[in-house]
């Protein structure tokens, strides 16, 4: 472990600023507040410079004014002084053990991991800090990797360099959850492709897709973690290679496009750090269900409303979304990735993903 | 021929007493453990009729004894006006004999059958006779009689009869023995209850085998009794009219005036030519062609409502309310007592009231009482006009969750008083559905609805700032010295806080390294008395003030300081001690003080 670094010492600084606000509020008689932006889809708004979603001029005021919110206001002191003393120490830990330390706060105490998740981010906003910078770590670790790219990691057991095609299992190469760890060296890649499903992943891998393509497959797996989103920002802006994201075709998959190429809503104020603008939509779209006949199910009432929603969300406010959403709706179906093979287990990687891709024009044969 | 000769010697009259022999269920004898209910339910109605027509203030002894085996003996004593010795066997001993049958006004019983029926009871299941001692004034002294119904003529027998001395000046006390059980002790006590609510100015004491229990009154004044008024031309039917006519030698225009109430001379010159009659023909002359226009004519004339001030005995809300806070520990409590209306001639008042929180139970349906002419009904409320109207009512409109009856902590009071009540049968268990007493009962709901929901709106009000002010005792305090540390300087003075914003009384306890500390900021724009009270295991010995008054009670505590705080000042008291326990502040208003105890 090593001496405070100057990292560490702006953020003690940082908060000891707001807690100082806190401090002064109280000590003029006033109940101490916080204002932070209003987190939700109605409060996006597009940064023109950085291309992705942050939050707009929408802001709440949270006053100890109630006991909810005071208790609340109570709970982020004790985040504070918790990172305030891991920073002092140079420990680290993740929010799940947090939720745990919180047991011995009394009234502090956490009620559900959630709200310990929630009051990090919050603390993010205000400070303008990632949680790296207070170290927390995320729990869980990015996704794989699988293709021609080489990178260079500094690992817990010194410098690791890696070809994540040659040096690693079918697994591919595992993204570590602190990616400022990891310096990308070279490749030969004319796309990344991510996708969400497994199950795709594999077939992509076992058909030599990234072979054939020079294609650097990476496994979302769900909702991708932090690590994940930067890793593909990373690689697009860095190494200058195109993203194209290929997700089951039902409104959920649409969401985890969204938070790839415009930024979360949760945590919109990470967008500039995590979000890549230039990350492009392949597929499953509503008009593939339609044009290649594919085996679909009916769409759920949660799914509708999904739907209905995306509908007012500002990131899908685009005529190709707003085209695709509404057919979707009227079709009242929805296919998964893999429903492609009713075609064939070869459509996918011969038919389907190189005519798409060479329409976007980011393959090179 | 032969048959029916056969069939004739069977055919014979059946006397109302053997009748009812039968069928003892239409009177509410129908099971051993509701006859004793309906027994001394017909002896108070009685003995509370009796004392208001004679203005005294009941004070009525109800005991039930166990006599061996499943036999019990049920004695009910009043102070009433007392029956002359030549009336008692046919009150007690004779089915539908009685004095209010004939007359309109507000009675608790009306049809002269309920003790009857009773003694008829008790005979049919012990044998056993009634006792009945009977005193109408302190000169006089009072006759004690054993008595029996011949159920096949329903006439009474007397078996014994002898002059006694008696305690009472004047009252009347009756002795049954029936077979019976106790399994509806407490239905019993319920509904002696519920009949003192509505009775404010009784006093019931009650022993049940060696209990013995005491049903106050809360009103010293007498009820002012109803007075009989003449039947009103819209209640009356063909058969009563023809009665009626045939009896009186006065001319048309006389009788009808003479003979109903809210009749005058141009009324009833109107009803005459209404029925193209002449006003002077003889009453009594009159055919039943030309009683029906004539009835027509009673029943379409526009006529005045009968007067209800006389005839009926409203309970008034301020005793209503005073009856519930005597046997209910309430929130919130508020009566009301509609204008008199009418339905088929015959005048009645809705009277209801609605309790809310205190010791009422938070689950389940609201408590449902329904009175009938300050009786208690305490069955077939599934049956009951009065049922149907509270579950018609909105209750979410009122802040009141509804699955047909309201939920919740509710208490709901119905009261209909008529000069003669729809009940839905002879056991007058249930009113039946007359469209106008509904009305007039959800129209008294709707009324108190709104009442209570004000309340609760209050109270929501008062708890957010309850809540208010605990976020700003207990977790202020904690937030100022987490800030405190992690800025590296001692924790900002947040009293400033809490006086700004509450405005009140705060007491605050908690403990610090095996020290306590109690301190109470008079944050109000006024002086306040308080005491403050600190229960705890604690004796405060070493207390830095000592306490006005300590006592001890199994290890427990209880110290009292009382001091006159000043606008803006505090106190402050500090003893050795491990806490815990219960602190309080008696003499200051609920909504002007906050009480927190820091290590809870």
């Amino acid at each position: 472990m090593s001496e405070p670094n100057a990292r560490d010492v702006a953020t003690t600084k940082r908060l000891m600023e707001i807690a100082q606000v806190w401090y002064d509020q109280m000590g003029a008689g006033d109940v101490p507040s916080i204002t932070l932006p209003t987190r939700t889809k109605y409060n996006l708004e597009f940064n023109d410079s950085s291309e992705v979603w942050t939050y707009g001029s929408k802001e709440s005021t949270r006053n100890a004014g109630t006991a909810k919110s005071a208790v609340h206001m109570l709970k982020m002191a004790y985040v504070m002084g918790f990172i305030k003393m891991q920073l002092a120490e140079n420990r680290s830990s993740t929010l799940r053990e947090m939720y745990y330390i919180s047991e011995g706060w009394k009234q502090a105490k956490f009620s559900a991991q959630n709200e310990s998740n929630y009051l990090v981010e919050d603390l993010e906003i205000i400070t303008n800090l990632q949680r790296e910078f207070f170290h927390m770590r995320p729990e869980e670790d990015g996704a794989s990797i699988f293709g021609p790219i080489r990178v260079r990691e500094s690992t817990r057991r010194g410098m690791k360099e890696i070809h994540c095609q040659d040096d690693v299992g079918e697994a591919g190469y595992h993204i570590p959850n602190n990616v400022e760890n990891v310096e990308l060296v070279d490749h030969d890649a004319s796309c990344v492709i991510a996708i969400e499903t497994g199950g795709m992943f594999s077939r992509l891998q076992e058909n030599g897709f990234d072979e054939e393509y020079n294609t650097i497959l990476l496994h979302l797996s769900g909702q991708p973690s932090r690590a994940t989103r930067r890793m593909l920002k990373r690689m697009n802006e860095e190494m200058h290679i195109p993203v194209v994201v290929f997700t089951d075709g039902d409104p959920w998959s649409y969401r985890i496009y969204a938070s790839v190429a415009y930024g979360s809503i949760k945590a919109a104020h990470m967008s500039e750090h995590l979000a890549t603008p230039a990350a492009k939509f392949v597929g499953v779209k509503p008009s593939d269900i339609r044009d290649y006949n594919l085996p679909a199910d009916k769409l759920s009432e949660q799914d509708v409303a999904a739907l209905r929603a995306e509908l007012s969300d500002p990131r899908f406010d685009n005529d190709f979304w707003r085209k695709e959403i509404n057919l979707q709706l009227e079709m009242g179906l929805k296919s998964e990735q893999q429903a492609f093979a009713s075609h064939g287990l070869d459509f996918v990687t011969k038919e389907y993903l190189p005519n798409m891709l060479s329409e976007m024009g980011v393959l090179k044969r | 021929m032969a048959l029916a000769d056969e069939l004739a010697k069977k055919q014979r009259s059946i006397s109302v007493a053997e009748f009812f022999e039968k069928n003892k269920h239409m009177l509410g004898f129908d099971s051993p453990t509701r006859g004793i209910i309906t027994t001394i339910k017909e002896a108070i109605d009685n003995s509370l009729d009796a004392c208001e027509e004679a203005e005294v203030l009941p004070d009525i002894l109800v005991s039930v004894r166990k006599v061996g085996g499943d036999v019990y003996r049920v004695v009910v004593e009043d102070n009433g006006p007392g029956i002359v010795p030549d009336k008692m066997p046919a009150v007690f001993a004779k089915l539908l004999y009685g004095s209010r049958f004939h007359q309109v006004r507000q009675t608790r019983g009306q049809q002269g059958i309920g003790i009857s029926a009773a003694v008829l009871y008790a005979q049919l299941t012990t044998g056993k006779p009634t006792l009945v001692i009977s005193r109408t004034d302190a000169k006089s002294p009072a006759h004690k009689m054993t008595l029996v119904i011949k159920t096949e003529t329903n006439e009474p027998e007397v078996l014994s009869h002898e002059e006694i001395d008696w305690v009472l000046p004047h009252g009347t006390r009756i002795e049954l023995e029936f077979k019976s059980s106790m399994a509806a002790k407490k239905k019993m006590l319920e509904y002696l209850k519920y009949t003192s609510i509505v009775n404010p100015h009784a006093r019931f004491r009650v022993e049940i085998d060696d209990e013995s229990f005491t049903f106050d009154r809360v009103s010293h004044d007498v009820p002012p009794c109803p007075v009989a008024i003449k039947p009103h031309p819209y209640g009356i039917e063909l058969g009563v009219l023809k009665r009626m006519t045939a009896a009186s030698d006065l001319p048309l225009k006389e009788f009808l005036i003479e003979s109903f109430s809210k009749v005058g001379e141009k009324t009833a010159l109107e009803i005459c030519a209404v029925a193209k009659l002449d006003s002077k023909v003889s009453a009594n002359k009159l055919s039943l062609e030309q009683l029906n226009p004539l009835l027509e004519a009673m029943q379409t004339v526009k006529i005045p409502a009968p007067s209800a001030l006389q005839c009926l005995s409203p309970i008034t809300e301020e005793l209503i309310v005073k009856g519930m806070e005597k046997e209910f520990q309430l929130d919130f409590i508020k009566a009301r007592t509609r204008p008199s209306s009418v339905f088929g001639g015959n005048s009645f008042i809705v009277e209801a009231a609605i309790g809310y929180g205190g010791k009422l139970p938070v689950e389940g349906s609201a408590m449902l009482l329904r009175f009938a002419n300050r009786v208690p009904l305490l069955y077939q409320q599934g049956a009951c006009a009065i049922t149907s109207a509270v579950s018609g009512v909105n209750w979410k409109a009122y802040g009141v969750s509804q699955q047909g009856l309201p939920m919740g902590p509710v208490l709901i009071l119905v009261h209909v008083a008529a000069t003669n009540v729809p009940f839905t049968s002879e056991s007058k268990d249930a009113v039946a559905s007359v469209p106008e007493v509904e009305k007039e009962v959800t129209l008294a709901l709707q009324e108190l609805g709104r009442d209570l929901k004000m309340f609760l709106s209050r109270r929501d009000k008062s708890k957010e700032q309850e809540d208010r002010a605990r976020a700003i005792c207990s977790v202020i305090p904690l937030i100022a010295q987490k800030v405190g540390e992690i800025v590296e300087r001692p924790a900002p003075d947040t009293s400033l806080i809490e006086g700004r914003i509450m405005r009140r009384v705060v007491l605050k306890k908690g403990s610090s390294a095996g020290k306590i500390l109690i301190r109470v900021d008079n944050y109000t724009t006024k002086d306040q008395e308080m005491a403050l009270y600190d229960i705890s295991g604690d004796s405060a010995g070493d207390a830095t003030v000592p306490p006005d008054f300590v006592t001890e009670m199994d290890g427990e505590y209880t110290k009292i300081w009382k001091r006159l705080l000043h606008s803006g000042d505090n106190f402050e008291v500090t003893y050795t001690g491990a806490g815990g326990g219960i602190v309080d502040l008696q003499g200051i208003a609920e909504n002007l003080k906050v009480v927190v105890d820091l290590d809870v």
